[in-house]
């Protein structure tokens, strides 16, 4: 099959899945099956199109709208947006059968409304991760906020209802105000906002200019979580824990980062931005937020709020590593994208057993919970290895690179900021994993393992912890074409 | 006959009005009125045409030649301004007539399309004619016509809103006369033609200042830009639906089409720009607009009302845009004329539907309006994105064009604000969309939805806001090719 149908596919069949999912809404079981097909059909149509689009050197695009001259709806398959979309698609499978088993374990209401947003937000994800220029990026970046508003105020209590507001209004605003800007000063500075390697800012604007641009775009695109605009990420807690995984720790907060790099590698070009140092002061914020957020992570109480503010310090080491500029910082980031998506979203999935299983949502409740828990416990351990960057995980492997690239640019600073960050990451994990195993509750815990649907998602994010540590070179060697 | 198609534009309208005076039957006269905009809608496309083949026509009314006659003189810009009149119109008509049998008295409504009528003819007037005076002339007409109009409205209110309006709208329309006279007296010439050769000779003088002070203010009263804005709310609120979709969609458009004219084609941008701080006092009174009028959008409990602030806003946007004084600012302003009129048009047109069924446009009586009236509650939505300027609507053309104009012209910090300006758009759409959709009203009864003969005219209306959103090569297109040749760029 040919790049553009197959680009075409990945946009609908999350779509053609909506349909049939709303068509089957009076059997649960069939309405499952078809979200877990659709993710499967959307998985494999992803790996088809890696195949194809890898062996074709120029790469291609497809355009699909044409508003005027040089802005255009358009789709072209690259390395970043593969290994984004292949990421995002594979979890979806892992994260509908533990939907399943979260989803009927809490009994929730409205169950084929949440799987049809599911889907719309996956189709938003799609776009986002083959889309060819700016402003393509901005519309399906838009489209993924709304999809998920639903799914985030999915109890629709009081509290979800403000959560819900939190989270869309920080979303759409840095979006719309400064995003949107950057987008249109871009155009009006080049005439186009196509996404081309090696950027199209080279030499057109003065250092200062570039810096500016730059940050326009960082706090723009909000969902990167990049202080002082990551509070929606914690506000959105208030979602079922599968919108949280699959959502909250890969497909919308990686959707941000991901057009971080992409803007930083295919608007402003890597070498541009390193010859002109303009990434600088964006770098140290990515650097701060990485420190403050992992020392408000040490605070929290509630496992999902902790796990939040790791997801925002971790994001600004996808965002750091982008700023230090140099190929092998693009590799590292991008390497940080797939290792933090499996290791989030295993410790997302073990908060959520644990609540599916004994009602717990907080650190101090779970004293011991590892003897009625094992598997689970042991799922969050792993997990929690990879976030703190411990070997045999896929963490250690990406932060290999990024500690690589700094020493590299010789940033001190910020190798400095790592280490300290990995100290504090292994801070806020480690007590749960000895209050899970060693410490003796004070009650009886009345209940036994998780569902099973929910132990087979967690055993099949955990093998992907290991397998990229095992086999890091796919990954590797798809992002080393990056920008090329 | 194809030549004396710039007078047949004006004077088919003049003529049908009082023909619905004699024939004295309602379904007549809305059919005359249907009939009379098709055929101005495909005059106006000819026109369009033979302008983009041929170039600017000049048609000599009655025989008698410029400077002495009047003469109608048709460029891209006006001749787009007037395909959008005529065809709101088309459409507002189509829309009509049940809308207008449940607003207004049975036996005033021959009487209403008279007024209409007449109101359509000076709208087409203003546009095209090329004669200072004659402008004044269907001002008055389209004016006189509109306060009876909104004075037809079912709410007793609107008897005072329109007088209102007409007290404003005549001291608009006299301050413009002055301005006309002054300039008169200095050049001798009332041709606009002939005006902007003449002009530059005295433009140092103390009376063409004022000429131009006077003219402005006059022509900002008549499009109601903030603060000059008071008589628009209630006129637009308490007007039948009908009317208010007809004047949000064109009259305002319409002199902000005049603004235009005299600004850059016959006073000429270098006296307005250049001499003096033009750009910055209507960028700071259109700013003020849009932030103050959207948050008092926000706050209103009327739909028609809060569409009517919104309007308020836009006319802000448009006002921006020409204070730019740049090729995107232009071309933004020209294109969201255009974009508005489809995306007011269509809510109003919306309100229009919701009162002949709830009884009622307030936000506390349409909750659950989206499974009562799906159809109208859905296109409330569309057009409401639009207004937002959410991408793949045709708002987001305007905006996209207006940020670069800011851009453009320097002021950076004014980008940042429209584009947060748009957050208010968003929050007052969203109150009436969460209505309609999140809450439900158990209690009411059953209500369906309005007759098919309003809401394919409607859905017309939608479907170009979306169409427009996505292919804007005849909107956009024509707007930044009308926005150079008034700048004097041309290819």
């Amino acid at each position: 099959m040919s790049n553009n149908i197959l680009l075409i596919l990945t946009l609908t069949i999350p779509l053609a899945g909506i349909i049939l999912i709303l068509l089957s809404r009076k059997n649960p079981n069939i309405r499952d099956s078809v979200t877990i097909l659709t993710a499967s059909t959307l998985f494999i149509a992803n790996i088809f199109l890696t195949i194809n689009a890898i062996n074709i050197p120029k790469g291609t695009s497809f355009v699909l709208i044409n508003f005027f001259p040089g802005g255009s709806i358009q789709f072209s398959p690259e390395p970043l947006g593969l290994i984004f979309g292949l990421i995002a698609s594979g979890l979806w499978i892992v994260t509908s059968i533990y939907s399943i088993g979260y989803m009927r374990g809490k009994k929730e209401q409205n169950q084929t409304r949440f799987y049809s947003f599911f889907a719309l937000a996956i189709a938003a994800t799609m776009g986002v991760a083959y889309a060819g220029n700016l402003i393509t990026l901005f519309i399906f970046y838009e489209a993924l906020s709304l999809s998920t508003y639903p799914l985030v105020t999915h109890h629709q209590t009081a509290n979800a209802k403000k959560g819900g507001r939190t989270y869309l209004g920080i979303l759409l605003t840095t979006s719309v105000v400064f995003f949107l800007f950057a987008i249109i000063w871009v155009w009006s500075i080049t005439g186009t906002t196509e996404f081309t390697p090696g950027g199209i800012l080279d030499g057109k604007l003065s250092p200062f200019m570039t810096g500016l641009i730059l940050l326009l775009f960082i706090f723009g695109i909000g969902k990167a979580g990049v202080m002082p605009f990551h509070r929606w990420l914690p506000a959105a807690m208030v979602a079922p824990t599968p919108v949280s995984a699959l959502l909250h720790a890969v497909a919308v907060v990686k959707a941000g980062v991901f057009s971080v790099l992409k803007v930083t590698v295919f608007t402003f070009g890597v070498e541009n931005l390193f010859s002109n140092g303009a990434s600088q002061f964006a770098m140290y914020i990515a650097a701060i937020t990485i420190v403050v957020a992992s020392i408000v992570a040490l605070k929290q109480d509630n496992i999902k709020r902790m796990l939040a503010y790791s997801t925002v310090s971790q994001l600004s080491y996808i965002v750091l590593a982008a700023m230090i500029v140099n190929t092998t910082s693009i590799i590292g980031s991008t390497m940080h994208i797939a290792s933090h998506a499996f290791g989030k979203i295993t410790l997302f999935f073990c908060a959520g057993a644990i609540y599916v299983a004994s009602g717990k949502t907080e650190i101090s409740q779970i004293k011991g919970i590892g003897k009625v828990m094992p598997w689970t416990m042991a799922a969050f351990t792993i997990g929690s290895l990879s976030i703190i960057g411990l070997p045999p995980t896929g963490g250690f492997i990406s932060k290999w690179y990024i500690l690589l690239a700094a020493i590299q640019n010789e940033e001190f600073i910020i190798l400095l900021v790592l280490i300290i960050s990995t100290l504090l990451s292994a801070a806020y994990l480690l007590p749960v994993i000895y209050a899970a195993f060693f410490q003796t509750s004070v009650s009886k815990f009345e209940h036994s393992e998780a569902p099973i649907a929910i132990l087979i998602a967690l055993g099949v994010s955990v093998s992907l912890i290991f397998l990229l540590f095992l086999f890091p070179n796919p990954i590797y060697e798809i992002a080393k074409l990056i920008g090329t | 006959m194809l030549s004396q198609l710039p007078a047949l534009q004006v004077v088919i309208p003049l003529i049908a009005a009082p023909l619905c005076v004699v024939l004295r039957n309602k379904e007549i006269a809305c059919l005359v009125s249907q009939v009379v905009s098709i055929l101005s809608f495909l005059i106006s496309l000819i026109l369009l045409q033979q302008v983009l083949q041929e170039g600017i026509i000049s048609y000599a009314l009655g025989g008698w030649l410029a400077p002495v006659g009047i003469e109608y003189r048709l460029d891209i810009l006006n001749s787009f301004i007037l395909v959008i009149i005529s065809g709101i119109s088309s459409i507002v008509t189509l829309y009509s007539k049940k809308s207008v049998n449940f607003e207004i008295e049975s036996e005033k409504i021959y009487l209403f399309y008279t007024g209409y009528l007449l109101m359509f003819s000076g709208l087409l007037g203003m546009t095209i004619t090329g004669d200072a005076f004659n402008v004044f002339v269907f001002i008055e007409i389209s004016s006189l016509s509109s306060y009876a109009m909104i004075a037809m409205g079912k709410d007793r209110r609107a008897v005072s809103a329109a007088f209102t309006y007409l007290v404003m709208g005549t001291v608009g329309a006299t301050f413009f006369l002055i301005g006309v006279g002054l300039m008169y007296s200095m050049t001798g010439t009332l041709n606009m033609a002939d005006l902007a050769e003449r002009l530059p000779k005295v433009y140092d003088t103390k009376a063409i200042l004022v000429s131009f002070a006077f003219i402005s203010i006059g022509i900002l009263l008549k499009l109601a830009l903030f603060p000059l804005h008071l008589w628009l709310p209630n006129a637009y609120t308490y007007a039948p639906s009908v009317v208010s979709a007809f004047l949000s969609a064109t009259a305002t458009k319409v002199a902000i089409y005049i603004l235009i004219r005299f600004g850059y084609s016959v006073f000429g941008s270098d006296f307005v720009f250049s001499k003096y701080p033009t750009a910055e006092i209507l960028a700071s009174l259109s700013i003020i607009a849009i932030v103050v009028c959207s948050i008092v959008a926000i706050f209103q409990t009327n739909i028609k009302r809060l569409l009517a602030f919104s309007s308020l806003a836009q006319v802000g946007y448009i006002v921006l845009g020409i204070s730019f004084n740049n090729i995107n600012g232009l071309t933004a302003a020209i294109v969201h004329i255009f974009n508005h009129a489809l995306s007011k048009g269509a809510l109003f047109l919306a309100m229009g539907c919701v009162a002949i069924v709830i009884g009622s446009v307030k936000i506390k009586d349409i909750n659950g309006l989206g499974k009562k009236m799906p159809f109208t509650a859905f296109a409330i939505v569309i057009s409401g994105l639009s207004l937002i300027g959410v991408p793949l609507t045709a708002g987001f053309i305007s905006k996209w064009y207006l940020v670069l104009g800011a851009i453009d012209k320097g002021w950076w910090p004014l980008a940042i604000i429209l584009l947060l300006t748009s957050l208010l758009a968003l929050v007052y759409v969203w109150r009436v969309v969460e209505v309609m959709y999140f809450r439900s009203d158990p209690n009411s009864p059953e209500v369906k939805e309005a007759p098919l003969s309003m809401v394919i005219p409607l859905y017309i209306l939608v479907a170009m806001t979306i169409y427009f959103g996505i292919e804007t090569s005849f909107s956009a297109g024509l707007a930044n090719e009308a926005a150079e040749y008034i700048l004097g760029i041309s290819e």
